[in-house]
Order: C-alpha cells, then structure tokens, then sequence
C-alpha cells in the first residue's frame, strides 16, 4: 500500500502504538513511552523508537515487531532508532504504572519523587521506599538490585511476605 | 574519517566488549541466585555499550566494516582493552573488585561526556552513566561487605586488591591520540576522572576496612596492544563460532 494521506499515518501511528511489549506483554508501546514519532516519507512509514537499555535483548525484538505489525497492515514500512534523548522510566504513562502494579510489579519512581535517581547516585546501601504491589504496605526490603529482565529489581514484603519486582527508576 | 578517534573509540569499546566476556563467564557458576542474576546482567550492560561503540566506530572507518567484525575478527594484537579487564575472573572478590575499578572510571568519564563535543558519544552517555551507576553500587557493597565480613571474606579482597590494583593507573594512560580528542573537547581529561576515581574507591574502602596500597609498578601495553597470556585464551573462545563457521549468523 502507497501510504499518502494523513489518515494512513494515524492508522499506522495506532498499530505502533499498540504493539506490545516482549518482555511484559501487557504493556504497550504506548505505555512505555518509547515511540517517539510516525511519520510519512515518499510512500513508507517511518516509526522512531528509543530503546529502553542499551543492551536489552528487548530492543531488537520490539523494532522487529513494530516493523511487522506495519507491514501486515499493508504499509511500506521502515523503523529507525533514536538514541537521544535516552529514554527515561518517566516516560512510562499513568495507565502504564497502573498496569505494571495490576500484574505484581512495582512502578518505578518518577524523577521529581525520587532524589535519589535524579542524582544517579552511587551512595552505598542507599535505601529507596519501594510500595509493595500487592497490600501497597512500605515495609520492604531489596532482595536484589538486578532481577529477570534489565529492568528490574527483586523486592520482598515484609508485611504480606510476597516477593515481588520492582521497575527500576531509569 | 578521523584515525584517532577510532583509536580511542576502540579502546573504549574494547575494554567493554572484553570485560563483559568475563563477567558473561561467570553465567551459573555464580555463589547464589541474585548473583548469577547480576553478573549477567552487568555483562549485558557492558556488551550493549561494546556493540554501539563499534558500530560508531564502523561509521568512522567507512571501509564496511561491521560490529561483528570488529568484535569477532581481529587478532590479539589489534584489541586496545586495558589489561585490568581482561584479567581472570578468580574468586568473586576479584570479579567484583575489578568491575569496580572499572566502573568507578566510567562514572565519571560518561558524566563528562555529557558536554562532549561528539554527539553519538554523547547520546550514549546519557543511558550509559545509569547503567555504570549500578554497578558502582552494587560491586561497592560487595566490596564493603567482604571487607568487613569474615576473616576469610577480608584476606580474599585483600588478595584481590594486591593482584588487581597495579592494573589500574593504565586506565588513566593518554596516547597521543586520546590527546587529540581531548583537545577537541570530544573526551574529558583524565586528571579530573583520577581525581573523581581516587575518592570513590577511598570512600569504599575506608567503608570496607581495607587499605589503598602504594603501588610503585604499574602493569600496562594493553591500550597498545600489547596483552597477557590469559587474553589469548579469552580470544579463542571469544572467536571460536566465527572462525570455525564464518560468517554464520543467528
Ligand atoms: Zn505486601
């Protein structure tokens, strides 16, 4: 399909938007925060994107999907990172951070509530008040600053006793 | 095409494509299960930042070389790493140890690199400084708490730092090519990174109960290529898939 009109790149704008994410597939593209632009160019769309992680695995497969996902839908299609600006974790939306505590996960911070990541600190022990997604009890403790994905910590509750993960403030 | 920064841009991506090899190395032999979580993931930090320095350095060269050339198919003598990096693993106080050193370098380095007069390094400064920045923290508290644990746990990172430490001034080291580049603002001098390093790790180890030492030999030739015996051994299996199946891909 020759994309031309404006209603194509609407179209092609809400099937990248709606892709979901490999790692936490009920998240989208759009929750994340990481679609920074669908654009038109001669007769292809182009989709830019800001990786998460550097090395995330993640990355290389969401650009696969976005490009399929267009593609299927009929549209000559090209995807094209971008690199600045780094995406930060602020960018995850509010339906985002209420979908990562539906499914268990604590959100990160944002920036403006967190002094502690605004700065990048590398203070030792550095303690963050992280709510348990479950009973939303403060009483937590760090398991591990790392956990399955790039993204995530390993928390434990002390108060209902779940593990559970926390969304690193990136 | 700019030679001496593809110098530079190679040591730099050479020190993390070979230090992220040897944290990869410890994938589940780690002590416990947060760890062998950890060390992966540090590694991955390290490999991402590689493959994204050489594919810059790719652009630089323009001859179509690509990452995986760069990575996979070079000889000894053409990897620029610092030698602390590709030192062996040991125990995991060395391992944690050398990662610190390592990444109480970077710290600063991608700090500055905020204002670099090259943008593809600065872009990549911006994601790369947080990454480091758990690093620091995560090897420093294993730092602290092998120090000020057991007796055992203390001659062990005691060891590790005598056997490591003289491996550590070469990553201050300025060839005449890094000169050039910090003249051109693309990188900072490395004074104000020594200074930055030197108070992060007497901070850490005055918390750990261990001491600085004097090191009056430093080891170096890294940066010019010039590596240990265990580097011929890390390349091989490094190298191993590329060169008995060329050019396979998955
Ligand atoms: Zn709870």
């Amino acid at each position: 399909m020759v994309a031309k009109r404006s209603a194509d790149i609407n179209a092609a704008r809400t099937i990248a938007l709606s892709v979901p994410d490999p790692e936490l597939p009920f998240l989208t593209l759009e929750d994340l925060g990481i679609v920074r632009n669908v654009s038109i160019d001669g007769d292809t769309i182009v989709a830019k994107l800001t990786p998460t992680y550097i090395g995330c695995p993640a990355v290389s497969v969401i650009e696969k999907d976005v490009f399929d996902a267009l593609t299927k839908a009929g549209f000559n299609a090209r995807v094209i990172r971008v690199d600045s600006p780094a995406w930060t974790t602020d960018w995850i939306t509010d339906t985002g951070r209420q979908k990562l505590k539906d499914n268990g996960i604590s959100p990160p911070e944002t920036k403006s509530t967190s002094p502690l990541a605004a700065k990048n600190t590398i203070a030792l022990f550095s303690q963050r008040t992280v709510a348990c997604p479950h009973c939303d009890s403060t009483n937590t403790e760090k398991l591990s600053e790392f956990g399955s994905t790039p993204c995530k910590a390993q928390y434990r509750c002390l108060h209902c006793r779940e593990p559970f993960d926390h969304f690193k403030c990136h | 095409m700019n030679p001496a920064l593809l110098h530079s841009v190679v040591q730099i991506a050479d020190d993390h494509l070979i230090l992220g090899h040897r944290m990869s190395e410890w994938c589940g032999h780690a002590p416990m299960l947060e760890e062998d979580l950890s060390m992966p993931n540090m590694a991955l930090d390290m490999i991402g930042q590689a493959r994204t320095l050489y594919t810059y350095a790719a652009t630089i060269e323009n001859q179509g070389r690509t990452e995986d050339d760069f990575a996979y198919l070079r000889n000894d003598r053409e990897y620029l790493n610092c030698l602390l990096v590709e030192r062996p693993n040991g125990d995991f106080a060395h391992t944690m140890l050398r990662q610190l050193y390592f990444a109480a370098y970077m710290h600063p380095f991608w700090e500055a690199m905020h204002k670099s007069t090259d943008n593809t390094l600065q872009a990549l400064s911006f994601k790369a400084v947080k990454e480091i920045a758990y690093h620091i923290r995560h090897c420093g508290e294993w730092i602290v708490r092998l120090g000020d644990g057991t007796d055992e746990s203390h001659e062990r990172i005691n060891n590790a730092v005598s056997a490591l430490h003289p491996y550590t001034a070469e990553l201050f080291e300025v060839d005449e090519q890094r000169l050039a580049g910090i003249e051109l603002g693309i990188f900072p001098a490395q004074a104000q990174l020594r200074q930055v390093w030197d108070k992060t790790i007497d901070q850490i180890f005055h918390q750990a109960k261990i001491k600085v030492p004097r090191t009056d030999f430093n080891q170096s030739g890294g940066r010019k290529g010039l590596h240990t015996e265990d580097f011929g051994l890390l390349l091989s299996q490094l190298q191993y898939l590329q060169r008995a199946y060329p050019g396979s891909t998955w």
